[in-house]
């Protein structure tokens, strides 16, 4: 039963339809708009998940509420004690539950079925309050769980909220905007009295190991209180308060922007968009943060402090990786775009050059900047498949390719280095000291001696 | 006090994904997944976790219009695109919640699809039908099997062969089950063969289509084999590959236990002999010889110790009945699967189960096990790597078996079967006794 050599790359064509979500930057070469914001092309094997995973992504660090996933039982198997979000106290995160509905409720209907599992489990965990996510069916079998949280949430006395997560009605960014629906149903509730004046919310960071308590204490140093962290190391109490402070630092933008936006609107708290990832951008959300609150420099001068010390810290460890890493090459596909501005400076700080850039669910501005930012040569994908990923990565003989755990087999497949950044991660890549975890990282994976019997690298025999 | 409506730690996966993994053992086929998006992505990162491999599951990609209107846009427009940038010999298409309940009949629209497109150079099509909220992920790997027997076993003269349908094993069991067959000199069909398709080596080039697979011209002769052998204790006749080709075409069909222990695999071996006419091979001899030895000297160590053990059925059944065999108690058998067979089939292989203070649990969940396992005071848990955070909590030894281990390397290489498979299991669950003893032993342990 011998297999069968089914392609080699010079043969890939891209897909009809799928054209224009490629580019490659070439000096004199035309000004393509990227095509992107388009749901996935039925067939082409997207990286892409659902509206579903979208929401749970984003409300999953919520750790003392509990999250109901209400359909059968697929989406709470695959998103149970996903992400390595870790929490300071509670841990109902980690638990997975689900309505589990069957062929006799999918005929019948699931909001008896949702209405017991809710108050069952309300009373064993005693949570702040609960998430209900809507998978698929839930809207076509009729469930009003809108209703179902409202007598539930009336009788239990605390937020029941529903987060219409059907994973076909739009895209991941979509599933943000029903996450970032339900948070705002919370912010408003709480008391903001004693909150400083100098006060921030940390939006779209997620507590991927520690990396919010990372970003925390340097704000806190600064002098800065953190009301809220959204939604990493998450409390109910902390988010009904949010809006009392002073400033949203939004991260992640692709998941919290609406909820930054939303803020601002109804509350007046003006938002700015930082990223915690490398040494340039970390001290640039630090300096951000600082120059809002201009009446006391002090903040600033610590903001000044902490970068020297920390950079100073990690400066000639990072200069060896670079010695090691100057000339390699890079290929980035991950979910957000504006993840990928950080990398290809982080990657430029240990000397290697991105010769892919890709995400999942980029928009018009992120690839317009994108573009500007990448060198010449630079393939610039939205949306891609694993056969458009290796056929760049192939030509453009990256050393390393960043992304997540369903792009990982391919660099190893194809023997090329490969670094986790993605829910999972269990080492923190924020802050300088996840800087200089980043680049150890990719040293290990780039200089490893495994690679030498990659056909690619001839294979030795 | 407990709630017991919902489900807690799901001790089962969604039926599509059992689909997704017995269409990467056919050979150049790409599983094709009716439904939204998510599913396809979640199913894909699930089984990248364990196998360590590239799987690409294409989606038909729902929208709200496709909700409304029906997919048979979607999966036309999917199939068109897979055939195209994947060229494949076969697609195996499987439905999901959403396509069942809105009622998409993907049989018609396959036939639509064939006679727009012109049936000739088309890939071949197997679908099979795994809606979500009926049965778990063993139920979809056997639809899916059946499925692709039902699309291409065609009758004719009886040919010098056997069928094994081994069911949902480790790619290293796959290869040894090869291997067994091959040494009795027995012309063979396996399927689901994802040896090498989920274990494979290094690429030089990016393969749309890992290499391996059992070929669809075997598949095609599977109806005209001598017999065939299933490995499975509960699975009925209707739904299995081996039933349907017993009823269609005559092959008479061996349901045998997953041979994991001396007593399943002296059964599966005898079933050879008597099918191939062929004695025993000496090496397999051999493996039986040392495993017995083995189980002389193992003895000891772990006589009367309890076990939690958990996982699909049809593993818990075998691994239960081996057991015994070693001196080892199951004091709980439990399953998130509801075949309603397993107690029944338990109690023909170890007839003493009552006395021995065996209990089995269909449809259970983590928490469910957990509950039990304070009350039943293990001594280990076995069973897939999700009993992992029960374990550390109670401070429980788990061995992990079957699938998914997605914490720790080398799950796909795991033997369960046979003699030299439990062996391998043998040594693992002696040498985690002594690990624990050594751990709390205040005496020097550097000789057991």
């Amino acid at each position: 039963m011998k297999g069968k050599e089914v392609m080699d790359t010079q043969n890939i064509n891209l897909l009809e339809g799928r054209e224009k979500q490629v580019y490659e930057k070439t000096a004199g070469g035309a000004e393509v708009e990227i095509a992107c914001d388009k749901t996935s092309l039925s067939g082409s094997v997207s990286q892409r998940a659902c509206v579903f995973c979208g929401s749970r992504v984003v409300l999953y660090p919520v750790a003392d509420a509990i999250h109901i996933v209400h359909g059968p039982i697929g989406c709470a198997a695959y998103t149970w004690d996903i992400r390595g979000a870790v929490s300071s106290g509670p841990e109902l995160h980690r638990l997975s539950f689900s309505t589990d509905l069957q062929e006799m409720d999918v005929i019948y209907g699931g909001e008896k079925k949702l209405y017991r599992s809710l108050v069952e489990l309300i009373d064993q965990y005693q949570p702040n309050a609960a998430f209900i996510y809507s998978t698929c069916i839930i809207g076509l079998i009729g469930d009003d769980i809108d209703a179902v949280c409202k007598k539930v949430a009336r009788e239990k006395g605390i937020p029941v909220l529903p987060v219409h997560s059907e994973g076909f009605k739009g895209t991941k960014k979509d599933g943000y905007k029903a996450a970032c629906h339900a948070l705002m149903k919370l912010i408003g509730q709480g008391s903001t009295e004693g909150i400083s004046a100098c006060s921030i919310n940390i939006l779209g960071e997620f507590n991927l190991a520690g990396e919010a308590w990372i970003i925390r204490e340097y704000y806190e140093k600064m002098g800065i209180e953190v009301v809220a962290t959204m939604t990493g190391d998450g409390r109910i109490d902390a988010i009904r308060r949010s809006h009392g402070a002073s400033l949203n630092v939004v991260q992640c933008s692709g998941s919290m922007t609406t909820l930054a936006k939303d803020m601002e609107e109804k509350y007046g708290i003006p938002f700015i968009r930082v990223s915690y990832f490398g040494f340039e951008d970390m001290s640039k959300s630090l300096y951000d943060v600082a120059q809002h609150f201009p009446d006391r420099p002090d903040i600033m001068e610590k903001a000044k402090e902490i970068v020297r010390d920390e950079i100073r810290k990690y400066y000639p460890e990072m200069q060896k990786f670079k010695a090691a890493l100057t000339g390699k090459k890079a290929a980035i596909y991950v979910g957000g775009a504006f993840k990928t501005f950080s990398l290809i400076k982080a990657l430029r700080t240990i000397g290697m050059s991105v010769v892919l850039a890709g995400s999942q669910t980029g928009n018009k501005e992120d690839y317009k900047n994108l573009k500007e930012m990448c060198d010449e040569g630079t393939v610039i994908v939205d949306d891609s498949n694993p056969v458009e990923l290796s056929k760049f990565i192939l030509e453009k003989e990256a050393d390393l390719l960043i992304g997540g755990v369903k792009e990982r087999p391919i660099a190893f497949k194809l023997g090329v280095g490969f670094c986790d950044h993605n829910h999972e991660r269990k080492i923190p890549l924020a802050g300088f000291i996840g800087m200089y975890y980043f680049a150890r990282e990719v040293y290990e994976s780039v200089m490893s001696p495994v690679w030498q019997f990659a056909p690619r690298k001839g294979g030795l025999r | 006090m407990t709630a017991k409506t919902a489900t807690q730690n799901a001790c089962k996966l969604c039926t599509p994904l059992g689909a997704c993994l017995a269409f990467r053992g056919i050979e150049s086929c790409v599983p094709f997944l009716h439904g939204s998006q998510g599913c396809a992505t979640y199913i894909r990162r699930y089984l990248i976790s364990h196998y360590k491999e590239p799987i690409d599951i294409a989606s038909s990609n729902f929208n709200e219009e496709t909700a409304v209107f029906g997919g048979s846009h979607n999966l036309k427009l999917g199939l068109k695109n897979v055939t195209q940038q994947y060229k494949p010999q076969v697609i195996g298409i499987a439905t999901t919640c959403l396509s069942e309940t809105i009622g998409d009949d993907v049989p018609m629209i396959l036939k639509e699809y064939k006679a727009i497109m012109g049936e000739a150079d088309l890939p071949a099509m197997i679908f099979a039908s795994t809606p979500s909220y009926s049965g778990s992920h063993i139920d979809g790997f056997h639809a899916a099997v059946r499925s692709a027997v039902k699309t291409f076993a065609t009758g004719g003269a009886k040919k010098n062969m056997i069928n094994l349908f081994s069911g949902m094993i480790s790619p290293a069991d796959i290869r040894y089950m090869k291997e067994i067959l091959t040494d009795f000199g027995m012309p063979f069909m396996l399927l689901p063969d994802y040896s090498q398709t989920l274990d494979g080596g290094p690429w030089a080039e990016y393969h749309r289509i890992p290499p391996g697979g059992t070929a669809t011209s075997a598949i095609a002769e599977s109806g005209c084999a001598s017999a065939s052998i299933e490995f499975s204790s509960t699975l009925e006749a209707s739904k299995s590959a081996a039933g349907y080709l017993e009823s269609e075409f005559g092959v008479e069909r061996h349901q045998l236990p997953l041979p994991i222990g001396i007593k399943a695999s002296d059964r599966f071996f005898a079933v050879l002999e008597a099918l191939s006419g062929q004695p025993m091979p000496e090496k397999y001899e051999d493996e039986r010889r040392r495993l017995v030895d083995a189980y002389a000297d193992g003895h000891k160590y772990i006589f009367g110790r309890k076990a939690i053990l958990y996982g699909e059925e049809d593993l818990v059944i075998s691994v239960a009945a081996f057991l015994r065999e070693i001196g080892v108690t199951p004091v709980l058998c439990a399953s998130g699967g509801k075949s309603g067979q397993m107690k029944k089939r338990l109690l023909e292989l170890v007839p003493d189960m009552a006395e021995q203070g065996i209990e089995v649990r269909e449809g259970v969940d983590f928490v469910d096990i957990e509950h039990e396992a304070e009350r039943l005071q293990p001594d280990m848990l076995i069973g897939n790597s999700k009993g992992f955070t029960m374990s550390k909590k109670h401070e429980l030894p788990l061995i992990r078996i079957g699938f998914p281990i997605h914490d720790r390397f080398g799950g796909q290489r795991l033997h369960h079967l046979g003699y030299r498979g439990t062996q391998e299991l043998f040594d693992r669950i002696v040498n985690t006794v002594i690990e624990e003893r050594q751990k709390s032993s205040p005496i020097g342990y550097t000789y057991m």
